[in-house]
């Protein structure tokens, strides 16, 4: 069991974006950071064929003594991570609450809608007013842009970790990230996921 | 190596409900394994084709859910230990077969894992499978959380050798797809030889032929069993009770609502006034157990998702035994406490207990929840579904489309279950006109091919996938051929069963366990069925076209178009661009073009982005595959495609 340095237990953490960016990878190895420190960790997953160009999103629920339900209750998120930053309001508007932290990528993937001109997208100056009206604190962070610096746009995901993992409210750093990702990703992903994560780290402080 | 095979004692792994099952499975010492792949089941087939070889498993895609389950019982009836999963709709598929093998009896433990969709998060119905176990009167199981998922898949082996029964295991999405923590149990170390004994006296389980008659008699031994089940329910550990002794109101549940009702009795701070039975078998249901638990109080709820199934069965019971626990009320889906369709969550079972025990819970602000709901309204335009940038469906319905329109003579598609199903929406362009289960398409079809008599004069296309081709397409296609039906069929073929994750089918040369094994090809088996049959590229949208309309045409029975491109996603394309792509501005002429935005408004690729700034198209490179097809719709030839060396 682990020394409990949860400061809410059961922590909810919501990690959402558009299928393909990398959201249950993302969810896996965060999770599987707590699990190695003695944590109880649920994750509900929605993939399938919801993940075709449709919004995802992973429940994680952290706890020092119990299974939690794969849901989080409405209101009950206490950090929003998104990969794609409306679906950072999509997820506030049932989960969210006046103390919820949001970290949010900030490169859009359009819908449909808007490339269509049927339906209109915030520019990103509206959203963070938005995120902040709806949360304790909000983090734009550009990883799209720079993943594809770090050469893969897929990365961006890892950034968002390594950003989350800076912000202090779970208790995971960097060496729970290596453990994991040397156990898990293939030995020539692990140098630049590292890289990643440093970055997300480096761009939360900034 | 997969960590489902790890002997670590005292270690704890973050599994899918999906692994938890597949290693109750290997801990049980499973020797066969079979399914067909559908969401949410198809991560239990993977996992034990990849544990295969090290625990010696034969592991096999079926080319439908009957067929799996007919190969897994073969496993049971040689005295080997099977396994065969499936989604809820599979069941359906199976069910005829089933319905004899429980007249038969098993032999070696046999477990049949069925994962059902509440709320259909990837399907197009929420069916049910639980009323399987009641109509077959076999045993039903059902883990309530991820620990359970392990130990009960291992617990159902040994039941359904002790009772000569297939056992079901249930599962929904919010447990096989959901991930937690458990602690694994000893591998075992035995052999089994398997062999098919037939020669004893007809009525002998062991030893007799494998049949269901004489009915009567067979009919007798297969509901002693559940009686038997009946029995050992009384006393199996799955079913608990947590809460005072005698609470205020009684919550019978089962499956993750587990879960969710006791979130919902903690975010109450209820849990001296509510007590949980949970229920890990669920069918027949143990009577001692339920007059037991019945009796602590006068009121009960019941969760559980989509229909009332465990709610009638305790109905049942408690109005059985009235005279020995009292009379209860009941709440639950009929008295509309929980709702009957879609998946529970814990905020629907607090509304639930709020009612009953007339508390009010508000989990945010009314300020709050207002300006978060204005918020999303405004500011977070629907994301619908697409099909993902170079996915070849994008390609072929485009050109369905045009070639029914310049058809004219208001034709239309029957479809099935695939990705291709989006094509009902404007990512398919709004092609599909009806949508049912696996190869309906073409059955459905067949039959409006027939209507000519009546009048109608329409020109009829079915579709389908190359993996549902061989689930449930060939009777249809003999049918349409044989009754001389007028249609055309496409056979959408991306080179694997891509909606599920690429399981590889009877198409393609390799099988699960990595083998290579003959391909069935689908050409051959549509030209001797007695169809015309043709083949096209449908990124090669004029040729795919032009064939697609001289086809329709061609008023001479059954007519068969494969449209072959793989999948954007699948290991052969993943991540590889044949072109580079880009919009060269000075020739996308925007608005003022005739073309009514065809690229960002019909095509709707979402590589192919409008920029509002410039009013022009745009390539958005993140996100484009690289597969060229745009440049070909674009009437100024705006869009130009470079070839990647």
């Amino acid at each position: 069991m682990a020394s409990n340095q949860l400061v809410k237990d059961p922590f909810n953490v919501i990690i959402t974006g558009v299928g393909g960016q990398g959201n249950v990878m993302a969810s896996r190895i965060l999770s599987n950071m707590l699990v190695q420190k003695g944590y109880f960790v649920t994750i509900g997953e929605t993939f399938g064929a919801s993940q075709r160009g449709g919004s995802v999103m992973s429940h994680i629920r952290i706890s020092s003594h119990s299974t939690w339900s794969p849901q989080v209750p409405k209101g009950r998120a206490h950090i929003v991570v998104t990969l794609e930053p409306i679906e950072a309001i999509r997820v506030l508007a049932n989960y969210g609450n006046e103390e919820v932290k949001v970290l949010t990528n900030t490169r859009p993937i359009y819908p449909a809608g808007v490339i269509a001109g049927e339906s209109a997208y915030p520019a990103i100056e509206e959203i963070e007013a938005t995120l902040k009206k709806l949360s304790h604190g909000v983090w734009l962070i550009d990883a799209t842009e720079e993943a594809v610096k770090l050469g893969n746009p897929i990365l961006g995901n890892i950034i968002m970790i390594g950003a989350l993992s800076a912000l202090g409210d779970l208790p995971v750093n960097r060496d729970d990230f290596n453990a994991v990702i040397r156990r898990t990703l293939p030995g020539d992903k692990v140098a630049d996921n590292l890289k990643a994560f440093d970055m997300g780290a480096a761009l939360l402080k900034n | 190596m997969s960590h489902l095979t790890d002997t670590k004692k005292d270690a704890s792994y973050l599994v899918m409900g999906n692994e938890a099952i597949v290693r109750g499975a290997i801990e049980a010492g499973v020797n066969v394994a079979s399914g067909y792949p559908g969401t949410p089941s198809s991560e239990i087939i993977e996992s034990l084709s990849r544990v295969a070889s090290e625990r010696n498993l034969y592991v096999e895609w079926s080319v439908n859910e009957k067929v799996a389950l007919e190969v897994a019982a073969a496993a049971s009836f040689a005295q080997l230990r099977s396994l065969c999963a499936m989604k809820q709709n599979g069941v359906n598929v199976a069910s005829d077969f089933l319905l004899h093998l429980v007249g038969s009896g098993t032999r070696g433990g046999f477990v049949l894992v069925t994962c059902d969709d509440p709320g259909a998060l990837s399907s197009v119905n929420e069916g049910e499978s639980r009323y399987f176990s009641r109509l077959m009167e076999i045993p039903l199981l059902e883990p309530g959380n991820f620990q359970e998922a392990k130990d009960m898949t291992k617990w159902a082996f040994e039941l359904s050798e002790e009772l000569k029964q297939i056992v079901v295991v249930r599962s929904v999405t919010r447990m096989s797809h959901a991930s937690g923590n458990i602690r694994y149990g000893e591998l075992p170390d035995i052999e089994r030889k398997a062999e098919f004994k037939y020669s004893g006296f007809i009525f002998d389980p062991e030893e007799g032929v494998v049949i269901s008659a004489p009915v009567d008699w067979k009919h007798q031994q297969q509901q002693a069993k559940v009686k038997r089940a009946m029995e050992i329910f009384e006393n199996c550990p799955f079913n608990t009770y947590e809460g005072p002794d005698k609470p205020e109101l009684l919550l019978i549940t089962s499956s993750a609502c587990y879960l969710y009702s006791k979130e919902a009795v903690n975010v109450l701070g209820i849990e001296d006034r509510v007590g949980i039975l949970k229920l890990g078998t669920t069918w027949p249901l143990p009577p001692k157990l339920l007059a037991k638990n019945l009796s602590r109080t006068q009121k009960i709820m019941i969760v559980e998702e989509v229909l009332p199934f465990l709610e009638e069965n305790v109905k049942i019971l408690a109005a059985e035994m009235a005279a020995e626990i009292g009379v209860k009320t009941f709440y639950g889906k009929k008295d509309g406490t929980i709702p009957m369709t879609n998946e529970l969550n814990p905020d629907l079972v607090i509304s639930g207990l709020s009612k009953i025990l007339g508390m009010e819970y508000v989990p945010v602000s009314a300020e709050y929840d207002q300006l978060a709901k204005l918020s999303a309204f405004v500011g977070a335009p629907a994301r619908d579904q697409v099909f993902c940038p170079g996915c070849p469906h994008r390609a072929s319905f485009l050109s369905i489309h045009n070639a029914l329109e310049l058809d004219g003579r208001k034709g239309f598609v029957c479809g099935d279950i695939g990705c291709y199903s989006m094509a009902v929406r404007p990512t398919g362009f709004e092609t599909l006109k009806t949508l049912h289960s696996m190869g309906s398409g073409m059955g459905v079809a067949s039959g409006f091919g027939k209507l000519g008599q009546f009048g109608m004069d329409q020109p009829i296309l079915a579709v389908c996938g190359d993996s549902t081709f061989y689930h449930a397409v060939i009777p249809a296609l003999v049918n349409a051929v044989h009754n001389k039906a007028n249609i055309t069929l496409v056979v959408l073929d991306n080179s694997g069963t891509a909606m599920t994750g690429f399981q590889p089918h009877p198409g393609l040369d390799y099988n699960v366990m990595g083998d290579e094994v003959p391909c069935i090809d689908v050409a051959k088996i549509c030209s001797a069925i007695g169809a015309r049959v043709e083949i096209t590229d449908p990124f090669d949208l004029k040729g795919t076209r032009e064939m697609l309309n001289n086809l329709i045409e061609d008023s001479n029975g059954v007519k068969v178009l494969i449209m072959r491109k793989a999948c954007a996603l699948s290991p052969q394309r993943k991540n590889k661009k044949d072109f580079e792509m880009r919009v060269d501005e000075t020739i996308c002429l925007g608005e003022e073009c005739g073309c009514n935005r065809f690229c960002t408004r019909i095509f709707r690729c979402p590589g192919l982005v409008w920029n509002e700034k410039k009013k022009k198209a745009e390539i958005d490179q993140v996100i484009c595959a690289g597969c060229g097809v745009c440049a070909d719709i674009c009437p100024q030839h705006a869009i130009v495609k470079e070839e990647v060396a």
